[in-house]
């Protein structure tokens, strides 16, 4: 993310180029502004959201601009104070799922040979073992927790990562400077850390952005299924209670609409990011031969 | 020829092993988390205050005093027949409700494919034919979104649109099962409508990207210029030579993202109550059916393997670089 504002032998290094300043800009403000949220949660919200301060589904008013939930607590409060977890857990579990996954990816790489085949074939399996219904299972033999939930979608979540490192690693680890380094007797670990790591460490980044989209998604898919315990706010569990109370057939919109807004927004931020940041070693933009307003043959140079 | 046949079935035998290999892993590893989980099968709250009589002998019933490689063995040896056990719910064996829900699920996932596939082929092609436009932009914009909602909240959303003029959930209405042919037709498909909607705009994002960029890139392409120097029209064109090379990758798409469309059909059906595969798992977790959710997540896993076969093999019959 921060690929964009440090200098071009620098860039270089990362291996990454910010392709479309603007959408990678607003993707980071408001994944910055959601990480805000989540610290300054206390301070902005009443202390007390689970509260009642008005009837059940209470229509959005001047005091509660976000009208109030099944249980009569101001939803806007609810929200705010949701981020937190569902920030928490994707935040958490990003960090989890991309290092193991990185550590998978470079180790694989790097090594090679027998290493190699069998941290494949065991990444293998776990991208195509359907993953929601993998979590559901372990969530449901380990109980209903905010913890668990990260752990869950953490440690399941590490399998693409771990394939682009791999290949990243592979290309690299032939360059010349790579095999300098082991020739002057330096150690794996040294080569790795000094060597193989910084060149692939904007493509994680870039991952990372990816999994975090993925993980806030999951977050909200066990707490709807009830496997995220019912004392926590969340964006998915303010989007389960409104289910589980009908709010949709009630015509209480405000109930669910906030909270699936913001997971929407921040999935939104992400793909942002990801689809703005490329390889500098991918191919150039293709250049159409036909498309509309144009019809005549347009030469590649675009002359 | 012969050697390129005998290369497509060597690249599909290796998936068949991966497969293979993925599903007997699924088993065993199904076996130990269902072993890790608190209380054995004699235990579980099914017998509350057994005597430790009445407890031995439901372990020898289950075959719990014998050893973890005894008891794998049965296990994967009752999975050869088809034996997935009881549900804890209806009593019922587990592969029977299993079925059931499947077929629903079927119902309920290829209109919403077919729905999905159509509208990111239509709106696809414009925002690829008008790149770079206004209307590429807030196209590409909208199917960004649809991909970043969460199945289950689009739902909700749809249902409050539509309440009070479809049914909120089921497959059908109980009350109808003497009407005439028509009545229940009718009411069958009011009940798919917004379940297969939901899912087939949960599923479109993704679909509309890619088909949009691949046609970019397949525009770009030698023989495109080739065909526009031939003197061909524009329209036979994008139809004969750009739109069916760049179908490709949304054929690997569906493949890769198989997972996904999982995903989405158990938010899409527990939200509706469409007793499928997806309301299996979600009601499994609320009663603690763990044979149901056990079957459910093994059947599942050989469904996705399947699925992966089947894009496989149609990859290679559509693409034939693929094959040679």
């Amino acid at each position: 993310m921060t690929a964009a504002t440090v200098s071009p032998a620098h860039r270089r290094g990362i291996g990454l180029r910010v392709r479309d300043q603007k959408a990678a800009t607003a993707g980071v403000v408001i994944i910055a502004a959601f990480g805000l949220l989540a610290v300054l949660a206390d301070v902005i919200a009443p202390s007390s959201v689970q509260q009642q301060v008005g009837p059940v589904f209470g229509r959005p008013s001047a005091d509660h601009l976000l009208g109030l939930d099944d249980s009569g607590a101001d939803m806007l409060g609810l929200v705010l104070v949701g981020t937190r977890v569902s920030m928490l857990v994707g935040l958490a579990s990003t960090v989890i799922a991309v290092a193991l996954g990185g550590v998978v990816g470079v180790v694989a790489g790097y090594f090679g040979g027998r290493v190699d085949a069998v941290l494949m074939r065991l990444t293998d399996v776990f991208l195509v073992v359907p993953i929601l219904p993998l979590m559901i299972v372990v969530a449901a033999l380990w109980g209903p927790s905010v913890g668990h939930a990260i752990l869950i979608i953490g440690l399941l979540s590490w399998t693409p990562t771990a394939r682009v490192m791999r290949s990243q690693v592979l290309s690299t680890r032939e360059r010349a400077f790579v095999r300098r380094a082991k020739a002057l007797g330096a150690s794996h670990l040294r080569v790795i850390w000094h060597h193989v790591f910084p060149r692939v460490r904007g493509l994680l980044v870039a991952n990372s952005v990816i999994v975090l989209a993925s993980a806030i998604f999951f977050e909200a898919a066990l707490a709807f299924l009830g496997l995220e315990s019912v004392s926590t706010t969340s964006w998915g569990t303010l989007i389960a209670n409104a289910f589980n109370r009908a709010a949709s057939s009630a015509g209480a919109w405000w109930a669910f609409v906030p909270p699936g807004a913001c997971i929407a927004l921040m999935v939104l931020a992400c793909s942002l990011v990801a689809m703005s940041l490329e390889d500098v070693g991918s191919a150039r933009v293709p250049e159409s031969h036909i498309f509309a307003g144009r019809l005549e043959v347009i030469r590649s140079d675009g002359q | 020829m012969s050697t390129s046949l005998v290369r497509t079935t060597a690249v599909l035998g290796r998936r068949l092993a991966v497969g293979a290999l993925v599903t007997v892993a699924v088993a065993v590893g199904n076996f130990f988390l269902f072993r890790l989980a608190p209380g054995n099968a004699a235990n579980l709250g099914l017998v509350p205050n057994a005597s430790p009589e009445l407890r031995r002998s439901l372990e020898r019933q289950f075959g719990l005093d014998q050893s973890t490689a005894a008891q794998l063995k049965a296990y994967l040896l009752q999975l050869a027949h088809g034996n997935l056990g009881i549900s804890f719910g209806n009593r019922q064996p587990v592969a029977a409700n299993l079925w059931t829900a499947l077929v629903n699920t079927v119902t309920m996932v290829v209109p919403g494919l077919l729905l999905a596939l159509a509208l990111a082929v239509l709106t696809g092609v414009y925002a690829a034919w008008r790149r770079g436009s206004a209307s590429d932009h807030a196209l590409r914009a909208v199917a960004l979104t649809m991909f970043a909602i969460p199945g289950q909240w689009l739902g909700m959303v749809l249902l409050y649109a539509a309440r009070g003029h479809l049914p909120a959930g089921g497959i059908s209405d109980p009350f109808l099962a003497g009407a005439g042919l028509q009545a229940q037709l009718v009411d069958r498909v009011q009940h798919m409508v917004l379940p297969c909607l939901t899912y087939a705009l949960i599923v479109y994002g993704a679909f509309m990207i890619v088909l949009r960029t691949s046609l970019v890139e397949t525009l770009s392409e030698g023989y495109i210029l080739a065909a526009k120097a031939r003197g061909l029209s524009n329209r036979l064109i994008l139809r004969r030579h750009a739109l069916r090379n760049a179908l490709l990758p949304l054929v690997t798409l569906v493949g890769l993202t198989i997972g996904t469309l999982v995903a989405g059909v158990i938010l899409v059906e527990s939200v509706f109550s469409w007793p499928g595969l997806g309301e299996s798992i979600y009601n499994a977790v609320n009663a603690r059916d763990y044979p149901m959710l056990q079957g459910a997540f093994l059947l599942l896993t050989v469904v996705v393997v399947l699925s992966n076969l089947v894009v496989d093999a149609a990859y290679s019959y559509l693409d034939p670089r693929v094959r040679s």
